[in-house]
């Protein structure tokens, strides 16, 4: 059995366009979802569930309308959700990860998993400091991940003592620094492949831990029409996030006050119009050439 | 008003990235004139070479982290290292690159020191008339930009993005004045074990570091279809990229994508092939210095961002692109 916790952030569609207004970002109509990573770890949670047995609670800190998007990961498989009210919150990661900490600390998951970075802010930061808060070692950037007993990771054969060509031609370093012998004991541990700029490493991490989900994780699922009707009757809960701290706000709090502020948001520089190459392929591929390096000075 | 700032000098297979170099310029511009920039060294087995490339481009301390637990990348190892630097140099802010390893330690540091973390910053304002420090940062992978600002009373901590700012200038042998430390660090009990690393990009160069990149989308059609984008590339020193249609095709490796899912680049020239140019792709992209778009579609909106166009068949014109750059460089 596996208690396993999933951080969700809601944000805006990726096929959105960005409009801004002078009092931020505006979301008039905007269609939101799940961020897209933390689908990939949600999934994981799923399947790891389906696997082990256990329970899965989706948290997530943000506005009300995150409720939605933690309705739809109910939907989707996840027993209970969690929002932390984030609108009184300030927007900062050491913040959200402090309430986030306080939040999922009581719960004692035995693997938390979180999308590698959420497609807004793009920071990716407030999950590995949940793990930092919580004394939680993480794998991060997972492709594959596979929860394994004591007697299996023992079982495991020896670790990157080869150098040479793997089975694609790539080659294999022997970088390895050993397998279960040197970790702490546990009763659980993960083998995780993580994507390192391209890259595979697998490494093995005791449980509890956090894995955080790169794209290529897996397939996520789609919500189900009984799983929709079933999602309406599972426990979401919200936490008002001075709760966490004893009535007091979150800027007063030492280890949760903001670190940083937005002081300007801006839309990007707008592009110059482009010109486009005329003639036959030989002649566009000459001329593309030749304002590359005049009119570009590049090459 | 002077700093003490502290680069992690991230090395890959022995050298360091040029990213190094770019968060240690960022540095010597927080450090201000009279403010010292130090630097850390992970490795093992030596650094004698990268300490001696970070001297000769201003840093005023380069403390190497030297010990076989570095060897492998145990991220609790690399923060024991880190720790050591933090509290041997006090650093009003640390800077690391916004690289997959600097991605996984600059968070834990900041919340085991209670600093701020502004992640992948892409340009820095400096302090006018006693204001505070801009840090300039991507929204939306680049659908919007955000400045922020550290509040008062704790460490910072700044992941850089690569490509994005200037490396620091090399300095005048007679000029050098750094030296170099050993750093004492305990190794703590490690948590992760690092069974294998295969190198599934040959060593190439990561895309976010790239100067060129030449990507593909759903009009390569196939996984070989990449060959000649590959030639390119080669003739380039650049490397290859995708749309998240080719990744979703099964053409190529998520690791490829490019995009606001995947990852986001700023090279100085970015060649989009057979790419129709969706907002999601635009995001990762539409930041590079100089844009070209292939497209057999006069009406793909890759060409609202492109600087140059050319309306054809990618199978024809990117050959050509190839033999004509290679002329062009014999």
């Amino acid at each position: 059995m596996l208690k396993i916790v999933v951080l969700l952030k809601q944000t805006f569609d990726t096929e959105e366009k960005i409009v801004l207004s002078p009092s931020g970002v505006n979301e008039q109509g905007a269609k939101f979802i799940i961020n897209p990573y933390d689908e990939y770890a949600l999934e994981e949670a799923l399947r790891q569930r389906e696997k082990h047995g256990g329970q899965v609670i989706a948290v997530a800190c943000g506005p009300e309308r995150s409720q939605e998007a933690l309705r739809t990961a109910l939907a989707i498989g996840a027993d209970e959700a969690i929002r932390v009210d984030g609108s009184s919150l300030p927007d900062d990661g050491f913040t959200v990860a402090g309430a986030l900490a306080k939040v999922v600390e009581p719960l004692q998951p035995d693997l938390l998993l979180a999308g590698l970075f959420a497609v807004d802010s793009g920071a990716g930061s407030v999950a590995l400091q949940v793990a930092q808060r919580l004394g939680l070692p993480h794998a991060s950037a997972a492709v594959k991940a596979t929860v394994l007993t004591k007697a299996e990771a023992a079982a495991l054969p020896a670790a990157g003592g080869s150098k040479g060509q793997g089975a694609g031609g790539e080659s294999v370093s022997a970088s390895g620094n050993g397998g279960v012998s040197v970790l702490p004991q546990a009763e659980r541990y993960a083998l995780v492949e993580r994507d390192i700029e391209g890259d595979t490493e697998t490494v093995l991490i005791p449980l509890p831990a956090l894995i955080t989900a790169q794209q290529g994780l897996n397939e996520p699922r789609y919500p189900s029409l009984p799983g929709i009707m079933k999602a309406k009757k599972k426990p979401l809960r919200t936490v008002d996030a001075s709760e966490l701290w004893g009535g007091a706000a979150a800027a007063s709090v030492a280890d949760a006050a903001p670190r940083t502020q937005r002081t300007q948001l801006f839309p990007p520089p707008p592009r110059a119009a482009g010109k486009l190459v005329p003639g036959e392929p030989s002649e566009q591929a000459a001329a593309l050439v030749h304002l590359l390096r005049s009119e570009a000075k590049l090459l | 008003m002077s700093k003490t700032i502290l680069v992690f000098a991230e090395s890959r297979d022995g050298a360091l990235r040029r990213v190094a170099f770019e968060a240690l310029g960022a540095a010597r511009q927080l450090a201000g004139k009279d403010g010292a920039v130090h630097a850390v060294l992970a490795c093992s087995g030596g650094a004698a070479d990268e300490a001696a490339a970070l001297l000769a481009r201003g840093a005023d301390v380069v403390h190497i982290a030297d010990d076989p637990a570095l060897r492998a990348f145990a991220p609790e190892a690399y923060l024991a290292a880190l720790g050591a630097a933090m509290a041997a140099v006090r650093p009003d802010a640390l800077l690391l690159g916004h690289t997959a390893m600097g991605r996984e330690l600059a968070p834990r540091v900041a919340a085991a020191h209670g600093a701020g973390h502004i992640a992948d910053v892409t340009a820095i304002e400096p302090s006018a008339d006693g204001g505070d420090v801009g840090f300039i940062r991507p929204l939306y992978a680049g659908k919007a930009f955000e400045r922020r600002s550290f509040l008062p009373g704790h460490p910072w901590v700044i992941t850089v993005r690569p490509n994005n700012l200037p490396a620091a200038e090399p300095v005048d042998a007679a000029e050098r004045k750094g030296t170099v430390q050993a750093l004492p660090f305990t190794v703590p009990a490690l948590y992760t074990a690092v069974r294998s690393l295969v190198r599934r990009t040959g060593g190439k160069l990561d895309l976010a570091e790239a100067d060129v990149v030449v990507s593909g989308g759903r009009g390569v059609r196939s996984a070989a279809g990449f060959e000649p984008l590959q030639a390119l590339a080669g003739v380039l020193g650049g490397a290859v990229g995708a749309s998240r249609g080719a990744c979703d095709a099964g053409y190529c490796d998520y690791a490829l994508q490019i995009g606001q899912t995947g990852k986001v680049v700023t090279p100085q020239l970015y060649i989009a092939c057979g790419i129709s140019g969706a907002i999601q792709h635009l995001a990762g992209m539409s930041q590079s210095r100089v844009i070209v778009a292939i497209n057999k579609d006069p009406d793909a909106p890759i060409f609202g961002v492109a600087d140059y166009g050319i309306v054809g068949d990618l199978f024809e014109v990117v050959p050509l692109l190839t033999a004509e750059l290679q002329r062009a460089q014999a």
